[in-house]
């Protein structure tokens, strides 16, 4: 095995493709978060449709998308070999396990929570992203240009009660797989140091709390608005 | 004290091991957990049952000897070793469920005794300075900050108990062998070995079959010594830079 292959298939290894991967996605979720916010204008979809269109065809977003779908499926593929390890690592559990007073909850639980947001990814992308590709979508103008009107489609789904219930749950279950993940990749990295690791812990605590919050409320907007 | 202990007999490696529950009275507040469990063996050898295995060395906290998973926790309910657990840590009456540390590379040999041997070829693999030669070297010849000397001190305050294991989701070694790397990478004496060093202790780690780090802390959480988890970030620096340095292509 050549060195970079002995280092990526060794646990650290698998680790930093881990923290890696995760800070990358995190990345892409403050983008998606800001741009969705066009969603909260209030002009009819207007600058929302215009920037999803830019999103699907400007060649520098292109690279940011495959790079978010290679770092999700490697963020998965790779939570499934740790997570085998992990498992072999401990063939027969305790009788009795007092975890919860040296642990939290969260970081726990972290392969649960990572599934239940990959089933959630894969609705939405059904819902969204395939449908903005490859779905017959109404078209709309603004100034003389055609637009694909994905802001209608985002607004159809929405009126559906348990669309809008489904996501905000699935907001609930970011939040506290980013209120692990964010500051355990730093950790793994290897960036730990009495200087900034109180503040990289506030920063996730606050990210894992306003980003899922910001992406929660939009379907809860579009469903008490229109 | 009157209790119930709950406790894993299991007769050898290849015996599928089971609970077996003992009353236990005229226990001692002041006993240490271990005194107690001399008491239990004491009545059953009386009886000529086969005693509860386990093990232990000093009885004074420093050895990493003794171990057992107590009520859910390893070494028990204090953050301490199981030796200098007491009595009064329970109450009358209690049912304690006394367990082996859970690991696959800590197999079981007898009871409550496990093989940490997996610990020592970690150490084996390049937790050591390799040479010294010519003539006692004198004090401070080579001058180590006060700061890095502590830092160094406590990462070797380990005493490869193998709490951090047990008590981690996943039986990861990372807590142990990052203290073991951390204080010798600390000071000039190991630094020669550093990149060499992290590379053997991490490939050792994992051919021995322990878990990932999920970075919970629940090891540093319950280590006797309470050996920070900035070890383990160290350790990850550590392996990091060699495996992008070392001549070890």
């Amino acid at each position: 095995m050549s060195w970079v292959t002995k280092t990526l298939s060794s646990t650290l290894g698998r680790k930093l493709i881990m923290a890696l991967t995760g800070l990358f996605l995190i990345l892409f979720l403050t983008g998606h978060v800001s741009g969705n916010l066009l969603l909260f204008k209030g002009d009819g979809g207007e600058a929302f449709n215009i920037y999803a269109k830019f999103m699907t065809t400007n060649p520098a977003v292109k690279i940011l998308s495959y790079l978010t779908y290679i770092s999700v499926i490697g963020h998965v593929i790779y939570a499934i070999i740790l997570g085998r390890k992990n498992k072999a690592a401990r063939p027969i559990g305790y009788e009795e396990s007092k975890s919860s007073t040296n642990s939290t909850t969260a970081s726990r639980n972290m392969g649960v929570l990572g599934t239940i947001i990959l089933i959630f990814l894969v609705v939405h992308m059904q819902s969204f992203w395939y449908q903005m590709h490859w779905g017959d979508l109404p078209l709309v103008e603004y100034d003389g240009e055609t637009y694909k009107d994905l802001f209608s489609i985002v607004t159809f789904a929405f009126q559906n009660e348990l669309m809008v219930a489904g996501y905000v749950i699935a907001m609930g279950f970011l939040a506290f797989h980013l209120s692990h993940g964010f500051a355990s990749a730093f950790q793994t990295l290897g960036l730990n140091h009495k200087k900034y690791t109180p503040a990289i812990q506030a920063v996730g605590k606050f990210y894992a709390v306003i980003v899922p919050i910001l992406f929660a409320l939009m379907p809860l907007y579009i469903y008490f608005t229109s | 004290m009157k209790l119930t202990l709950k406790v894993w007999r299991q007769k050898n490696n290849a015996d599928k091991g089971g609970f077996v529950s003992y009353p236990i009275d005229g226990i001692s507040t002041d006993m240490s957990f271990l005194e107690m469990l001399d008491v239990l063996n004491e009545e059953l050898t009386e009886k000529g049952e086969d005693p509860v295995h386990f093990d232990h060395d000093c009885r004074e906290g420093i050895c990493g000897m003794c171990s057992l998973y107590i009520n859910g926790k390893p070494h028990g309910p204090q953050q301490t070793t199981t030796c200098q657990l007491h009595m009064r840590s329970f109450s009358d009456g209690d049912t304690i469920t006394i367990e082996p540390w859970r690991a696959a590379a800590f197999p079981v040999v007898k009871d409550l005794v496990v093989d940490r041997s997996a610990f020592d070829r970690i150490i084996q693999s390049g937790g050591y300075v390799s040479v010294n030669t010519g003539g006692v070297p004198d004090a401070n010849e080579i001058p180590i900050p006060k700061t890095i000397a502590d830092e160094a001190f406590d990462a070797a305050t380990c005493i490869g108990c193998g709490a951090c294991v047990a008590a981690c989701k996943n039986a990861s070694a990372m807590l142990f062998t990052s203290a073991k790397i951390s204080q010798l990478a600390m000071l000039p004496q190991g630094k020669v070995e550093r990149k060499a060093r992290a590379e053997k202790m991490i490939a050792q780690m994992d051919a021995e079959g322990f878990g990932a780090c999920t970075n919970t802390g629940a090891c540093s959480a319950e280590c006797p010594k309470g050996i920070s988890l900035t070890n383990i970030a160290r350790m990850n620096r550590e392996y990091f830079s060699a495996v992008m340095s070392s001549e070890n292509v």
